[in-house]
């Protein structure tokens, strides 16, 4: 056990913790020159062609450090982006240590901040990493004052390295082993181990990710979940080296795998506690702190036979994503679906595109809300976050909205233009602080509904890529709510309704409007496009009908080019949906939100 | 009329000729006015007629279109046909059409067209007002597309198709059904009547975008596609694409009805393109890059591509849709393994609602009102999941 060291890298999003990771692991040779990627451990398509991590990934590295001996690192990757911030929390209570990563060019940013808080939470030994010290750009004595002032961390402790150019390497590999502890526990006490991810191998059933604790387990044991009493017969175990690697037996301080014939997708679930049947251990670890999602979305399938594949995709994705939470919901326009939660906007980009690619399925999601307090005049509260539940309002005393704790790091030359964002959402701003002679902390109060759908790439581009973002909910607050109906010909299409602030009502149906004119291609008809609250009509567009376009003449039999602009507006468009006599295209549901540009 | 079985196997020849006097300002088709290159033009375009010689396939037609072939001076012309009869295997009864245009042609060279075999004259005549003419930038006047089609006819020629362009600018009905008037008078037994299209990156559409003047209303080209099928069917010249019209359903243009039926062709000269049954190629577009290659003795072919099925039953819809008599639903389901109706259910049964569209005796087609819209509603059937099924 003393030669096992298990840790993470967090970093804010882009300070180049992948690649940092891909030269880890090419440095400890577990991957042949050949089959080796970059990002090699994000292994979604959605993960590389973003260029983000969304999951946690381990691998073991055997490592021969200079005194001679060989060691496991157990490397676990961490997702940077602050929807997945619960991705990073569990991945952290399998370690010992971190290395927190800087860019070296760029600085603390709010998800350094914020990493660094879980990594303290959950007692880790910290060391700092300076990354891209290549860069032009790249101010070593600046971020080790940042370091020291805004982290209180040892600056003269941080490792300097450059994962592009392949320099430090082996520096981080052997600090690792001479500054971060190994793991505690019992080999010989009764087994006891964390799950800390899972995933559905179409052959092998549930593959369980778990971090032992005590004790040590083999193919042939009988493992017994804690929070449900499922038994199972364990069939293999092993260790991640980019593929699985079986092993005889896990004990405690590794982090491995656990495959045990599990059908049953809802028998796993992260944060448990694993034990053996004969012989269990007293009592389970401390769990996770369950994610709470924030914003909360309908999912149909386009066609309208495919309920059931999306209830059995659902289910197994949630195997992998343990914060997304979803129920049965049904729409007059779409049929039966799903309403789901998610940890943000990207969480729920994530969940879409996952769907489709994983699961070939071909989706609608409707404009995402979040969840408000309702205080009836029968004196119950209920707590909505579907439009379509929303009550009478002649039966509404009260109506709360979630506020957040928002932390913005810029750049001092933004700080007008990211109050006036900020002022644009209904924000509060709280206080300011230079971290540095020339870079602030803005905190501001603003309702988590005006940041959920794009306050982040506003605040990017507003900021030219400077300003970084996180933030915590603080609690519901009194509001003034109404329901924004969207109505196609006259017909009320409950997929498209949402619940926005009174204030906001005409721009949010001007804007609504507008975006549905640009999504919805002509049809044989004029489309009269409206928004309304109750029965009053707030804001009206048109779409009119079939331009009378007749491609003339076939060029020389060049029959291809035509088909191919038909195959390009199929694409743009993606898939249509028919609601009532329309058709329309899945994208623009989730249209109906976007800001100018 | 349509006599499918007899024509299914053999091929047909297109040859594009790639120079203009002058480019049109709507036109995107390719050409050049460096008329430098015919000669060079010539002697490539020959070398790809030997590469591509076949002794199996036969064709029963052939189609010089352009560009202007009647640019190229008509011992070239005769040159060229030597060519092809020496290697390829053309039916006695071929239809072989060239296209010609006012202003570059004259009597004695349409002789010598008659004299070489070619039997069908497709004249691009776009209208026969002198104000018309000058805002599409042709290079002839009125008097000018007269006197070829009268030429013509002293030529011998007994299958003459006009071109002629409709939508134009402040085009009044009357304005048109003067052009049609003035077009019957020597009683064409093919009509091709376009309506004009702004295609991208042509001087008139980059003129439009500029507000250089304003296009004519939607409803008023609908209104001149009707009032067209309309008048000519009065004056005994049938509709049987969504352009083409042809004297009592008997002068159809056989080379065209290949592109839209699945037949193969072979496609000559620059940007020309070639469709054996599956697999469509297409050559260079650049005039130098085509010539450049046939000096190395290679095929100037700038790519090719291999239909699947789902590109195929975009083909059939779009294509079929074009013609009159519509899509063979028989046909259809022998080649997709579906019935038509099943795998659209939906888009069919809101376009009949409209009355867009119909089906009898096994045929799909558009109704007048619908080919009105025929790109549209090729994307409704285009966007729909129907792979999927």
């Amino acid at each position: 056990m003393l030669n096992i060291r298990n840790f993470s890298i967090i970093a804010h999003i882009d300070h180049g913790k992948s690649t940092l990771s891909d030269r880890l692991i090419q440095h400890t040779n577990i991957v042949s020159e050949r089959d080796f990627k970059d990002q090699i451990l994000d292994s979604m398509d959605i993960e590389r062609e973003r260029g983000i991590t969304i999951k946690s990934q381990s691998v073991c590295l055997p490592y021969k450090a200079r005194d001679g001996k060989l060691y496991s690192l157990n490397l676990i990757d961490t997702p940077g982006h602050v929807d997945f911030t619960y991705e990073v929390s569990r991945a952290l209570a399998s370690c010992e240590g971190a290395f927190l990563l800087v860019d070296a060019s760029q600085g603390v940013e709010a998800q350094t901040l914020a990493n660094l808080y879980l990594a303290l939470e959950h007692d880790l030994e910290i060391i700092p990493v300076i990354n891209k010290i290549d860069l032009p750009s790249a101010d070593i004595e600046w971020v080790k004052s940042q370091i020291e002032k805004d982290l209180g961390l040892d600056p003269e402790s941080a490792i300097l390295t450059s994962a592009k150019e392949g320099k430090g390497i082996e520096d981080v590999l052997e600090r690792a082993v001479t500054l971060l502890p190994p793991p505690e526990g019992d080999p010989e006490a009764p087994f006891k181990a964390l799950i800390f991810d899972s995933h559905y191998d179409a052959y092998r059933g549930t593959v369980v990710h778990v971090r032992v604790f005590d004790g040590r387990i083999k193919a042939g044991d009988t493992i017994l979940f804690m929070s449900n009493n499922a038994a199972y017969k364990v069939e293999e175990v092993g260790v991640f080296q980019i593929i699985r690697e079986p092993r005889k037996n896990l004990s405690a301080g590794e982090v491995g795998y656990i495959i045990a014939g599990i059908k049953t997708v809802s028998d796993t679930s992260c944060g448990d506690t694993v034990t053996l049947k004969q012989n269990p251990c007293e009592k389970p670890m401390a769990g996770f702190k369950e994610a709470k999602p924030v914003v909360f979305s309908s999912i149909y399938p386009v066609a309208s036979d495919g309920y059931p594949e999306l209830t059995l995709a659902l289910e197994k994705l949630k195997l992998n994503d343990a914060s997304l939470i979803y129920e049965k919901d049904s729409s007059v326009a779409l049929g039966f679906g799903f309403r789901c939660g998610f940890l943000g906007l990207l969480h729920l980009e994530v969940v879409q595109e996952r769907l489709e690619r994983e699961y070939d399925l071909s989706l609608i999601i409707t404009a995402p809300s979040v969840q408000y307090e309702i205080g009836l005049s029968d004196g119950n509260v209920i707590m909505i976050d579907n439009p379509a539940m929303y009550p009478d309002p002649a039966g509404i005393e009260f109506t709360r909205e979630p506020f957040i704790r928002a932390s913005i790091i810029v750049p001092d030359r933004y700080m007008g233009t990211v109050m006036t964002l900020c002022m644009d959402r209904r924000g509060l701003n709280k206080t300011y602080q230079y971290l540095t002679n020339n870079r602030l902390e803005m905190i501001f109060e603003l309702p988590l509904a005006e940041i959920v759908y794009d306050f982040y790439d506003k605040l990017k581009s507003v900021t030219q890529g400077y300003g970084s973002f996180d933030y915590d909910l603080l609690d519901h607050r009194e509001t003034d709510l109404v329901k924004l109906d969207i109505l196609i010909n006259g017909d009320r299409v409950d997929a498209l309704s949402q619940l926005v602030h009174k204030d906001r009502a005409v721009e949010r149906a001007r804007l609504a409007c507008d975006r549905l004119r640009d999504e919805i291609p002509r049809q044989m008809f004029k489309i009269a496009i409206q928004g309304a609250i109750g029965s009053k009509i707030i804001s009206r567009k048109t779409i009119s009908a079939y331009r009378k376009d007749v491609t003339a003449k076939c060029y020389g039999g060049d029959i291809s080019r035509k088909r191919k602009l038909l195959e390009k507006q199929k694409k743009g468009k993606k898939r249509m949906k028919m609601v009532g006599q329309v058709m329309i295209p899945q994208s623009a549901f989730l249209s109906v939100l976007k800001t100018d540009d | 009329m349509c006599n499918e079985a007899a024509t299914e196997r053999k091929g047909g020849i297109y040859i594009h000729t790639p120079f203009c006097v002058q480019k049109c300002l709507y036109c995107d088709f390719y050409s050049t006015t460096n008329l430098s290159l015919t000669h060079d033009f010539l002697s490539a375009l020959k070398t790809e007629i030997k590469i591509r010689k076949s002794a199996f396939q036969e064709f029963d037609t052939i189609y010089i279109g352009g560009g202007t072939p009647s640019v190229m001076p008509p011992e070239q012309t005769e040159d060229l046909f030597e060519t092809i009869y020496k290697n390829f295997s053309i039916v006695p009864d071929a239809e072989i059409t060239i296209e010609v245009n006012p202003g570059t042609v004259d009597l004695p060279a349409l002789k010598r067209y008659r004299k070489i075999g070619i039997n069908r004259l497709s004249i691009g005549v776009q209208s026969f007002s002198e104000k018309n003419l000058r805002f599409l930038g042709r290079i002839h006047s009125a008097p000018d597309a007269l006197k070829t089609v009268q030429e013509a006819r002293n030529a011998d020629f007994k299958n003459i198709s006009l071109d002629l362009i409709y939508g134009l600018p402040g085009q009044t009905l009357k304005s048109w059904e003067a052009d049609l008037v003035k077009a019957l008078e020597f009683a064409p037994e093919h009509l091709s009547c376009y309506m004009l299209t702004y295609e991208p990156d042509t001087p008139l559409t980059s003129a439009l975008n500029k507000k250089h003047f304003s296009p004519l209303e939607e409803k008023k080209t609908g209104e001149l596609f009707m009032a067209t099928r309309a008048f000519l069917a009065r004056n005994e010249y049938l509709q049987y694409e969504i352009s083409s019209y042809s004297l009592r359903g008997i002068f159809p243009s056989m080379h065209n009805r290949k592109y839209w039926s699945f037949h193969p062709y072979t496609g000559f000269g620059p940007s020309a393109h070639s469709f054996s049954g599956s697999i469509r190629s297409w050559n260079h577009r650049s005039v130098t890059l085509y010539i450049e290659d046939l000096k190395k003795d290679q095929l100037p072919v700038e790519n090719k591509e291999v239909l699947n099925r789902e590109q195929k039953i975009i083909e059939a819809i779009y294509l079929g849709l074009r013609q009159t008599d519509g899509i063979d639903l028989k046909n259809f389901q022998t080649n997709f393994n579906r019935r038509f109706e099943e795998m659209f259910e939906d888009v069919v049964a809101l376009l009949k609602n409209k009355k867009y569209l119909e089906i009898d005796q096994g045929r799909c087609f558009l109704s007048p009102q619908g080919m009105l819209f025929l790109d549209s509603i090729a994307g409704m059937f285009s966007g729909t999941d129907f792979y999927l099924k």
